[in-house]
């Protein structure tokens, strides 16, 4: 299911101009693609070291073009000469900060124990709920996948002012659960299919229960499976906006709103915009490139038999 | 839930578990004790907010944990009625319990609200209207603007999935730092799309200083405004929402090529087709079982496109950029009508079903004839 490198040519080469056109064509595709990656990151990171007239003059090299400067990172409360001291931006910002990673965190695992757990059953095991069978469960859960957040948005709005969930970080946890749900049982399903029933058959020939022979044998060899869907469901929650943006107003705010909501009177601080936004999206840029091959493995499952 | 049976496909069948009378009562005993609590709980709450009664609590989040009581005990029910088949029913419980409850109650009670005309500023809470809202609905010119942008964004899907395609074939060649390119084309989807989009669409799209419009002006467009004339603000638009999730389809598209027999291309190739011949007639059609997945699941994540429309445009110029979710996430915020606002979103479900039901057929009657 991982991505594995293969070395054959997909043309035929038939004359060394031809072979170096195409190798030409190939590279210069590749780096332009990589610059369309990468240069908004790397405007991103440069504008959050901006003074105001570096930003309206659009300079772009560091050193070169201009002197980077702690500035946005000050406006935080996050550059070496002011990170001991008190700073009111920081707190808040750390604040925002704490509430994404328990929403983004809670909700994934919440969603992988309940999620793999009933990939398993579906998988193992053939279940009649009055008319449904096991097909039509699966058929239940996956068809979450295409229910747009603003169907439930209003109605939750709603709701979670009845139970006094709104603006609470339960309340998205929830939410975002139910949100990434699909995709982990979509993934869970493939990772239990690849193992061979014996194992288990042995198991419980062994004397191990049900129950047990998930926890001995299946999770470790499915745990891969499930740092992937983690992983994939991690991503989602933690760029999640529309959700945020109508459920939380003060104190569950996540990182996405906070950066959404930085308009001032003076217009925008370019600089403290980009410290933030460097700030919302370093984390997961750096999980990314650390666990890209479980990302990878998450994003095929199931797609190639 | 009582008829459900459950019986293990993979191995011989067990011999039936002995379950002792006691056991069952406690079972069913503790089921209906649970079941009578939820109950009562919920009546407790309903005469007190329809104040027939004095007694009953502030919110009504007791209710949710005696659901969650309950879902408990309907675990224990079935454990200690039906033994190891009961085990087995355990694995599916939790999640079907959870989303039956997180969905279908929440829809149903949309279908509700819907109906009503219910501002939520207001002290006059909601006043039920009937089909008020239906009829205003198909007179919105703007609901209307907003599905006719969907069908757009939902095009340009076609573009991103040419472009998708090229970079998977580029990563599939023989390439040096193939890891390193594949690291980078699939960085943009694991950045928040409203913090890019704001650094992107507001100061490196920004119409004076810029990098991309001096860039454009460089290339002799005048007047680099991105966002201000409707057709381009709806390109920009797709742009950024492309550059998010072009990575998506492209890796699934990689791992489709990557687990294509070499035989196959080697045959072509000995048989003498030019690598454009080979492409059409060899790569392209034994992709595309992978390529109508990547396709359809992108068309889904497009359907509830909206984050980026709102910080960016929120809509704007006039409505040009609307989809429908942020036209529905404004109605709400400048009205705070939530009748009307889920009448809309309600009509829109119905809408995608049809859809997305349509476009599973149509796409597993094509697979099919290509194989």
């Amino acid at each position: 299911m991982s991505v594995q490198t293969t070395d054959y040519t997909v043309s035929e080469i038939r004359s060394p101009a031809a072979f170096v056109a195409s190798r030409l064509f190939i590279y210069g595709a590749l780096i332009f693609w990589a610059f369309v990656c990468l240069f908004p990151i790397y405007w991103t990171i440069t504008t959050s070291f901006k003074s105001a007239v570096d930003v309206t003059q659009g300079h772009l090299v560091p050193f070169v073009d201009f002197t980077p400067d702690w500035k946005g990172w000050r406006s935080l409360g996050l550059s070496p000469d002011s990170i001991f001291q008190t700073s009111t931006v920081r707190d808040e910002f750390l604040k925002r900060f704490m509430n994404s990673v328990i929403t983004s965190v809670g909700a994934s695992g919440l969603a992988i124990i309940i999620g793999s757990l009933a990939a398993y059953g579906l998988v193992r095991y053939r279940y009649k709920f009055a008319w449904f069978k096991n097909e039509d469960i699966s058929f239940f859960f996956l068809s979450q996948l295409i229910l747009p957040p603003v169907v439930l948005a209003l109605p939750f709005l709603v709701l979670y002012r009845e139970v006094a969930l709104l603006d609470t970080r339960i309340g998205l946890v929830l939410l975002y659960t139910l949100m990434v749900l699909p995709i982990v049982i979509w993934i869970m399903r493939d990772q239990f299919n690849s193992i061979p029933v014996e194992l288990e058959e042995a198991a419980l020939v062994d004397g191990l229960s049900i129950w047990g022979a998930f926890f001995r044998i299946v999770m470790p060899i499915a745990l891969p499976g499930m740092v992937a869907a983690f992983i994939l469901a991690m991503v989602l929650c933690w760029n999640e906006y529309f959700f945020a943006a109508l459920l939380t107003s003060t104190d569950a705010k996540t990182i996405p709103v906070m950066v959404a909501s930085q308009t001032g009177s003076q217009g925008i601080n370019w600089w403290s915009m980009a410290a933030l936004a460097t700030a919302a999206i370093a984390p997961l840029a750096v999980i990314g490139i650390a666990l890209e091959r479980y990302l990878i493995m998450g994003m095929t499952a199931g797609s190639v038999k | 839930m009582a008829e459900q049976t459950s019986t293990a496909n993979a191995w011989p069948a067990h011999p039936a578990d002995l379950i002792p009378a006691g056991r069952r009562r406690l079972g069913w005993g503790l089921l209906a004790l649970a079941t009578l609590g939820l109950l009562a709980i919920i009546v407790v709450q309903i005469l007190y907010k329809t104040e027939m009664s004095t007694v009953g609590f502030d919110t009504w989040r007791p209710v949710i944990y005696a659901y969650i009581l309950w879902g408990a005990a309907l675990g224990a029910w079935q454990v200690l009625t039906r033994g190891e088949d009961g085990q087995r029913a355990l694995f599916l419980l939790p999640a079907l319990l959870f989303t039956i409850a997180m969905v279908i109650f929440p829809t149903l009670f949309g279908f509700y609200i819907a109906l009503t005309d219910w501002n939520l500023s207001s002290f006059s809470g909601r006043r039920f209207n009937g089909l008020d809202n239906f009829w205003q609905m198909l007179a919105d010119p703007y609901y209307r603007n907003a599905l006719f942008n969907m069908v757009l964004y939902v095009l340009a899907v076609l573009v991103e999935y040419v472009i998708a395609f090229g970079l998977a074939l580029l990563l599939n060649a023989q390439i040096r730092a193939r890891k390193f390119f594949r690291v980078v084309f699939l960085l943009p989807l694991m950045l928040s799309p409203v913090a890019v989009s704001w650094m992107v669409g507001k100061s490196l799209m920004e119409y004076r200083f810029g990098p991309a419009a001096t860039l454009a002006r460089h290339l002799g467009w005048d007047n680099p405004a991105f966002f201000s004339d409707p057709i381009t603000a709806r390109i920009s638009i797709m742009m950024l929402d492309a550059w998010t999730f072009i990575p998506f389809m492209m890796i699934m598209l990689l791992a489709g090529l990557q687990a294509m027999s070499r035989e196959v291309l080697e045959a072509a190739r000995v048989d003498g087709a030019t690598a454009w011949q080979t492409f059409w007639q060899v790569t392209f059609p034994l992709m595309l079982p992978v390529s109508v997945t990547a396709v359809i699941l992108r068309i889904i994540f497009k359907l509830k496109l909206a984050d980026i429309i709102i910080t960016l445009t929120s809509g704007g110029p006039g409505g040009a950029t609307d989809s429908v979710s942020s036209f529905i996430y404004r109605e709400y915020r400048d009205r705070s009508n939530v009748g009307y606002g889920t009448m809309l979103a309600m009509a829109y479900l119905v809408i995608i079903i049809v859809f997305v039901t349509w476009l599973l057929k149509f796409a597993s009657r094509f697979v099919r004839n290509v194989n």
